[in-house]
């Protein structure tokens, strides 16, 4: 097991030095220069700017200082956001991404998983088709339609909720509603094979063969076997709600990453795109590792075939 | 004898996308006090549908008890509900399965799994439970009983942990069990050392055993008396002797003849031509016509009774009627049943004689 | 038992011929794979529909944009923002395809609220038509729901534009099925890509297995931990954003998943009997290829790649959505909903039709998907 886990953190920080070296030379092979945008600068001004971000250097050395600046934890500084750290920024908007992503998340594993549960129970009958029409529904309708109809109906139309910002739990809902749409599909639909499959198999039928009561088999023995797998879909759905974020920030205005992030695309914010990409690269591949350890863990099936090694 | 079980006119369906299937299609035999009952047929012969039914576990809906009744001690289980059942099952009748890799919860611990039935049914505390887990573990021979008991299935080998599934199933000291090809998928020593560990059980224990197996050996070492099941229906019935030594059915005939033996080098296996009857269109007749080479024209007409050959031994074929042709049988399985025979006479452990 | 004498009669117990064929007559018709995946599909009646809804999309990509005399980029600053109207539909006021618009003001007296909608709607008294819904009393505002007329108010009562119209004054529903053919195009043309490489990689890893395997392995591994979103922007940023660098943006790592699930059953299907069988019997290498491996892992690429490609829709439109998409004129699905999103409180129906389209082909892919992997799998089959 510790020998698994070593692997995976050095596979990680491989993929983190591949993603960090190609993001800084497509940033060189990018056209038009990120000074361009602020005015008429005489040439200068511009190779003042060029020397004071370390530009006028020879590229192989400015990949040389990024990278040994990135292994630091220092990911430059923001052209557009008054020369600001990236890191700095990076972290001043990160809560209320986090925050959205976790209640996405959270609310959505929540009410995927008791979906896919009564759909798995309740076999074949009405339930199970609703569960499945609305994981279909869920997993199709792209987030953007979706978070615009509920902002057009609940927010604008019928005044209930705030219609954007991040100021409050009243303004978290319809956010969350809109980016959990997803992970109750995912999770929904995942647990319901499960749940079935375990429903089917033998050792449901020993246990019903004890004379334990079938709601007894169903959650004791039943539940904890189709539940364990569902950690699997947290890495995928950690991918899935990055993208999400983004738009949904957009959507709603909230000041969180995604929001910056688009901000420093379409300005041209080399430094901001660069550190941000390597921010989102990192924790997702953070989660993905978590989330197999947590499995090994959890899973004494894994647990203890991994420990003999 | 004093019947413990008796199943009448047993009839289990299944509701598919093709139309209905009638797995079990009329059962009728009865499990004595103290033995060992095999029921033997080709895969899909009704065997394991009809202990499910024993055991109340046909999964419904697709699966229903059309007909018929199941006397144990006197009551009919079929018209219990399933609260009543509960309370039947794992205590008064419990269940051995085939595969032991799948039948144990994989994220449970072996410890809890035997308790479960003991707290259930005995009404006893945990720490009462867990001493009368480690007993049971010693019972059927697993070394370290008490250690092993806090340990995960996947950590047991395939025989040891169809050990833990006759604790399981003992637990309650349970009137039948019922083993569904108990040792099927198992290697052949611990096939040996499975069957040893339940006829030791047994005596023990004085349970009652329906034994469901496609083996014949295993029959032969096991078993009291023999249900030939074809086509979801009993088609012979009698002791071991009878089966073996006096077959009448043309498909216990052909059972018999694909048996493979070692003392005689040149007999051939004679495989049974053919494949068991859709059970969604059952044929008209003997379902096993289409396959007997000495089928009858009424074999296509008329389903046959059982006929009674001894006060034990009964057969549904209509070779037994009078006005059929006599038969001889068939040359290899007339070397086998004299093989028996004098195998019988001079390795008879005492099973043979059982009424 | 057989009492009845007469009844078994001898003749009764005649011996007959069974034929040996007899017994192993197969009880079903035999049908080949793919017969018989066509008639689970068929029984399946959610994918049937989505069949269907692709079909009729698919048509109206190709056809729809010359159903009127409007091109996707022609622009007309006369005709901006104009509702939908459609013939014959015009009439029946609440779909909404009656090209008017419709707005209940509330103000001090209906007098001054008359005046408000000229204002509002800039617009000429005759086109207005108003409804009271209620005077100005003692304690309460004026109600008033106009109807503006904008198809006679702008002078083009002859004309239908059977979505409305953009900011720019361009047709929608020219634009909206222009747009829907390249979302189509750019998915389906990703897709394929994906299908290619992520065949052709994951055999080729399989099959020779060995160190070829564990190189081309840890290249996976690695290239799995990159997430899609930073690539395909990554991409964007530098190829300029356009119907082929969006495509290869999109190819980068998409072909990564079937990789991976071509060659685990490679893998697998490789080391079973039937395979060793043949392999034991002098079948050469490609006989093995195109006799067993392929037909096994065909309904494999079939469902991947049908999953594979509302991926791709979803992600055009979402680069669209932050500011990656195409460049104007041209128009996707993506960029039709992004520029709508602009002014949808005020002009709603701009993100409809787009919305709905997108969607609607996002559920019927993914439902057809569904059914095709219930109907291709082989272990479903009894």
């Amino acid at each position: 097991m510790a020998k698994y886990i070593l692997q995976r953190i050095i596979y990680m920080f491989i993929t983190l030095f591949i993603i960090a070296t190609v993001s800084f030379f497509l940033m060189k092979l990018l056209p038009g220069s990120p000074f361009a945008m602020e005015g008429k600068l005489s040439e200068e001004q511009l190779e003042l700017m060029k020397a004071r971000y370390g530009l006028d250097q020879p590229i192989p050395v400015q990949y040389f200082n990024y990278i040994t600046n990135v292994a630091q934890g220092d990911l430059g500084v923001s052209f557009q956001f008054d020369n600001r750290e990236v890191s700095t920024l990076i972290m001043k908007k990160l809560g209320p991404s986090l925050q959205l992503g976790a209640l996405a998340l959270g609310f959505g594993m929540v009410v995927g998983m008791l979906l896919g549960i009564a759909a798995a129970i309740k076999h074949n009958t009405f339930i199970d088709y609703g569960s499945t029409f609305l994981a279909v529904i869920g997993k199709s309708i792209p987030s953007f339609v979706f978070a615009g109809m509920l902002q057009y109906y609940i927010a604008v139309k019928l005044g209930w909720l705030p219609a954007a910002f991040w100021e409050g739990p009243r303004y978290m809902i319809l956010p969350t509603i809109a980016l959990a749409m997803f992970p109750i599909a995912t999770a929904a639909r995942f647990m319901r094979t499960e749940m079935l499959e375990v429903l089917g198999s033998d050792f449901i039928t020993t246990a019903r063969a004890k004379g334990l009561n079938s709601v007894l088999v169903t959650f004791k023995h039943g539940l904890r076997n189709a539940v364990i797998p569902l950690i699997t879909v947290v890495g995928p759905l950690a991918v899935a709600l990055m993208t999400g974020n983004l738009v949904i920030e957009n959507i709603f205005a909230i000041p969180g990453l995604g929001e910056q992030f688009v901000k420093s695309i379409t300005t041209n914010d080399y430094p901001m795109i660069m550190g941000t990409t390597l921010f989102f690269s990192f924790l997702f591949i953070f989660i993905v590792l978590v989330v197999d350890i947590l499995y090994g863990i959890i899973d004494p099936r894994i647990r203890l075939a991994g420990g003999k090694d | 004898m004093e019947k413990i079980l008796d199943v009448k006119d047993l009839k289990v369906s299944f509701d598919t996308h093709g139309g209905e299937v009638e797995a079990v299609r009329g059962v009728n035999f009865h499990l004595n006090k103290g033995e060992t009952l095999a029921i033997v047929g080709e895969s899909g012969s009704g065997k394991s549908v009809t202990t499910k039914a024993l055991m109340g576990l046909i999964p419904s809906p697709p699966g229903k008890i059309k007909n018929g009744e199941i006397l144990f001690e006197g009551k009919d289980l079929t018209k219990l509900s399933d609260r009543a059942m509960s309370k039947v099952r794992g205590k008064d009748i419990s269940m051995i399965f085939q595969d032991p890799m799948t039948s144990l919860n994989p994220t449970m611990k072996i410890g809890n799994q035997i308790m479960e039935g003991l707290i259930k049914h005995q009404k006893m505390n945990r720490s009462k439970a867990k001493s009368r887990a480690i007993e049971l573990l010693e019972m059927v021979g697993i070394p370290d009983a008490k250690g092993r008991i806090n340990q995960y299935p996947h950590q047991f080998s395939g025989g040891m942990r169809q050990r833990v599934v006759i604790a399981i199933a003992l637990a309650c000291n349970p009137k039948i069990l019922l083993a569904d090809e108990p040792t099927t998928a198992l290697d052949v020593t611990i096939q040996a050392q499975i069957l040893e560990l339940m006829k030791d059980l047994q005596k023990k224990t004085e349970t009652s055993i329906v034994f469901i197996t496609h083996d014949l050996g295993v029959v032969a070492n096991v078993a009291d008396r023999v249900a030939v099941m074809y086509a979801g229906k009993i088609v012979e019935v009698g002791t071991v002797d009878d089966i073996f030594y006096n077959p009448q059915h043309p498909y216990t005939w052909g059972l018999l003849g694909s048996m493979p033996t070692l003392d005689d080098e040149e007999s051939e296996l004679a495989a049974i031509q053919g494949t068991p009857p859709d059970l969604l269109n059952p044929p008209k007749g003997d379902a096993f016509a289409a396959r007997n080479q000495y089928a009858l024209k009424i074999d296509t007409e008329e389903e046959p009774p059982m006929f009674k050959v001894s006060d034990s031994h009964y057969a549904a074929t209509w070779l037994l009627h009078e006005n059929a042709p006599k038969i001889e049988l068939p040359e290899a399985v007339k070397k086998r049943t004299q093989g028996f025979a004098s195998m019988g006479a001079s390795n008879d452990d005492g099973k043979g004689d059982t009424k | 038992m057989a009492n009845e004498e007469h009844k078994y009669n001898k003749d009764r117990f005649e011996p007959i011929e069974i034929s040996e064929e007899k017994g192993e007559e197969l009880s079903r018709p035999q049908l080949s794979y793919l017969q018989d995946s066509w008639i689970r599909l068929k029984k399946n009646k959610g994918a049937i529909i989505g069949l269907l809804i692709l079909l009729f999309i698919g048509f109206m990509a190709i056809f729809g944009p010359y159903m009127n005399n409007y091109t996707f980029k022609e622009q007309d600053s006369n005709i901006t923002n104009v509702p939908p109207r459609v013939q014959g539909l015009e009439n029946i006021s609440w779909l909404g395809l009656d090209g008017k618009e419709t707005e209940v003001l509330e103000g001090e007296s209906v007098e001054a609220l008359k005046e408000k909608a000229l204002y509002v709607f800039e617009t000429e008294p005759e086109f207005i038509e108003s409804k009271v819904i209620q005077e100005a009393t003692e304690d309460e505002m004026a109600k008033v729901e106009f109807t503006n007329d904008i198809y006679a108010a702008r002078g083009i009562q002859d004309e239908y534009y059977w979505f409305g119209t953009d900011q720019l004054g361009r047709d929608l529903w020219t634009r909206t099925w222009s747009g829907t053919r390249i979302s189509l195009y750019i998915a389906i043309l990703a897709a394929t890509i994906d299908m290619v490489i992520g065949v052709i990689y994951g055999g080729v890893s399989a099959y020779y297995g060995g160190r070829v395997d564990n190189y081309m392995q840890r290249i996976v591994e690695i290239l799995v931990g990159i997430p899609n979103l930073v690539v395909v922007i990554l991409m964007i940023l530098v190829l300029e954003p356009g119907i082929l660098s969006i495509t290869i943006a999109l190819t980068i790592t998409g072909w990564i998943g079937m990789a991976r699930v071509i060659r685990g059953n490679v893998l697998k299907l490789k080391n079973q009997e039937f395979v060793l069988a043949s392999r034991t019997l002098g079948s050469s290498d490609s006989r093995i290829l195109m006799k067993h491996l392929v037909p096994n892992v065909t309904g494999l690429i079939i469902i991947n790649t049908m999953f594979t490609i509302p991926g791709a829709i979803f992600f055009e439109a979402f680069l669209s959505f932050i500011g990656l998409g195409l460049q104007p004129p041209l128009a996707s699905l993506g960029t039709l909903i992004d520029d709508a999103f602009k002014s949808f409180q005020i002009y709603p129906y701009m993100l409809v039709f787009p919305s709905v389209i997108i969607s609607l082909i996002m559920v019927a892919f993914n439902v057809l998907a569904d059914g095709l992997r219930d109907a291709l799998d082989p272990k479903m089959r009894e």
